[in-house]
């Protein structure tokens, strides 16, 4: 129970904060100028909508991509949502809080987009599966432990004022721009038969499809490999009531969030949960004990639900927005759009730009650097990845990066409204943690075709085998940096307590 | 700033993690509340705000009490109890 509050200009303190241990929230008034700046923000992006319409109506296209990404901004910030939190913490500080949510919000988008991919609405397309989504998870991992967030997570951070977090995002879409058209010595390290695979694919000359790691891995061997769902692999099609709830949301999604909860209760939550049982009723815990016990864990991290409720829904809800679009306009990809609109720079091979349809973070960030890059003369329009899959847009009109930008506004409209917007600049320390995140998440991301939302979260919720490959990756990677980054704060810790009186 | 863990007076520690992201400022109260003994009180300051669900839900699974709760301009002062 709170028993003193006070709250002045934008400061809050609980006296006894008991009650709301648990959460962690404060009631904080916030000044004046913060919800200055929010409106600025909202009104900002309104603008942007309102304009671009009236120049055209092919622009509510991006408008779309840009509120959605303002939602989960929002729900983000709000949240807490961090995918790097959830096994990090559980790890490090054995905290479930992350992983109880992420889950919930797994659950949740796979019932609202399966939903959605019955109808035949649906802009997902599954991706090939085998171990090199588990060893790109693995590698991301370690990532977002170093970086200190995942993709996401470092965009909401990054609307925060968090400098660290946009250092982060830098290292990711620079690491990935220039990885996705490295050849050169890297050329050495492809097999012979990735290379002979990658050249009978018969793509256009403009495709140097022989020359490139990664074009070579993705036209080589990631393109050989088959593509499965769960509804498939039970016999059923993904597009319809059946095999998209059954087989994709309840097989595929419910029952391994049901196992991993479960799992999680039984070595972290458990052990503490009966020793405060015992404190406040005395004896041993029954079984009726422990499912209640699973059930607070799960109810534990209201404001982290709530969050994973609404993204949830908001990423379903996308998918059939941007697919009524689509129809309206009697486009498949924004690229057309862009075209019809003169927009002709960037545009890949096929016509296409780099449109989801769905949430999305790494490759809008690749995009802008590939096309800064693009404009100093280097040759980007070469390789697979930029040339002939997403193009490189200019940010200005680029959807997806319509939908960053929105999500780091979104976030700092809501850290705003919280009193927890902050300028911070990053110190050399946390410059070092944030580059290599980064350059780990981005060599994950090109390696899985996505980061923890593109690969694991959309793919996962939609029943693409893929998705929990990376995800077991991704833990994995999390446990690795977790031993490690132990490592490195007991030597910091070390080194403050060697003039105090402490054992060490 | 790099992090400081520094002892106020009797019992009572400070563990400044200002600048620091996820997951510095939760990994450091954990080593640091290791280090003190029973009743002993730690004070810790930051400013990346999930720490502090973190911060909340690790005192709450391991009996730590969480005695005060500050926030200030993007600032939190968390006065936790070691059980």
């Amino acid at each position: 129970m709170i028993i003193a509050v006070s709250v002045a200009k934008g400061r809050a303190r609980i006296a006894d904060p008991k009650g709301k241990q648990e959460e962690g929230l404060m009631e904080i008034a916030v000044p004046k100028k913060n919800i200055i700046w929010a409106y600025t923000i909202v009104g900002g992006f309104g603008l942007i909508s309102v304009i671009t319409l009236a120049m055209h109506e092919y622009y509510i296209y991006l408008s779309a991509y840009l509120w959605f990404g303002f939602i989960y901004g929002m729900c983000l910030q709000y949240g807490r949502f961090c995918f790097a939190s959830a096994f990090r913490d559980l790890f490090a500080v054995g905290v479930p809080r992350m992983v109880v949510g992420i889950m919930i919000a797994t659950l949740l988008f796979a019932i609202t987009s399966n939903l959605v991919a019955a109808t035949g609405w649906s802009t997902f397309h599954a991706a090939p599966v085998s171990f090199h989504s588990a060893i790109a998870g693995l590698i991301f991992g370690i990532g977002m432990v170093f970086a200190g967030g995942c993709a996401s997570g470092s965009l909401y951070k990054t609307g925060e004022g968090n400098g660290t977090s946009f250092l982060v995002i830098l290292s990711i879409s620079v690491t990935q721009a220039l990885f996705v058209d490295w050849g050169g010595i890297l050329n050495r390290f492809v097999p012979a038969s990735w290379h002979e695979s990658a050249l009978q694919k018969g793509l256009p000359d403009s495709i140097n499809v022989g020359d490139g790691w990664v074009d070579q891995y993705l036209a080589g061997y990631v393109w050989n490999q088959p593509v499965k769902t769960y509804a498939r692999s039970l016999g059923m099609q993904d597009d319809t009531l059946t095999g998209a709830m059954l087989g994709n949301a309840f097989a595929g999604v419910f029952i391994p969030a049901v196992i991993i909860l479960t799992i999680v209760y039984i070595f972290w939550v458990r052990k503490n949960y009966v020793r405060k049982l015992k404190v406040e009723k005395g004896g041993d815990a029954t079984l009726r004990d422990h499912l209640a016990g699973f059930r607070d864990m799960v109810m534990a991290s209201k404001r982290t639900s709530i969050a994973g409720l609404f993204l949830g829904i908001a990423c379903g809800l996308q998918m059939f927005v941007i697919e009524g679009l689509r129809m309206k306009f009697g486009v498949k990809n924004a690229g057309t759009l862009l075209e019809r609109l003169g927009h002709d720079f960037g545009i890949s091979a096929k016509g296409t730009v780099f449109d989801p349809g769905y949430w999305y973070v790494t490759t809008q960030e690749a995009q802008w650097v590939g096309w800064v890059l693009q404009k100093l003369g280097m040759n980007n329009m070469d390789n697979i990845y930029f040339g002939w899959v997403n193009g490189i847009p200019s940010p200005a009109i680029n959807p997806a990066d319509w939908m960053s930008v929105a999500l780091i506004g979104g976030a700092a409209v809501m850290a705003l409204l919280h009193g927890e917007f902050k300028f911070k600049a990053p110190t050399r320390e946390l410059a070092f943690w944030a580059i290599l995140g980064g350059f780990f998440m981005g060599i994950g991301s090109r390696l899985a075709l996505g980061c923890n939302v593109g690969a694991f979260f959309v793919r996962t919720a939609m029943g693409d085998m893929s998705g929990w490959l990376f995800g077991l990756g991704m833990i994995g990677g999390a446990f690795i940096g977790v031993k490690i980054f132990n490592w490195y704060t007991e030597r910091q810790m070390a080194k403050e307590l060697a003039g105090l009186d402490f054992e060490l | 700033m790099a992090m400081t863990f520094a002892k106020k007076k009797e019992g009572i520690y400070e563990l400044d993690v200002t600048g620091y992201v996820c997951p510095h400022p939760q990994i450091y109260t954990k080593k640091a509340l290791e280090k003190l003994g029973e009743g002993d009180v730690l004070e810790v300051v930051f400013d990346n705000p999930s720490s502090s669900e973190s911060v909340s839900a690790m005192c709450d699974s391991s009996g730590n009490e969480i005695i005060e709760k500050i926030a200030e301009g993007g600032r939190f002062t968390f006065r936790i109890r070691k059980a």
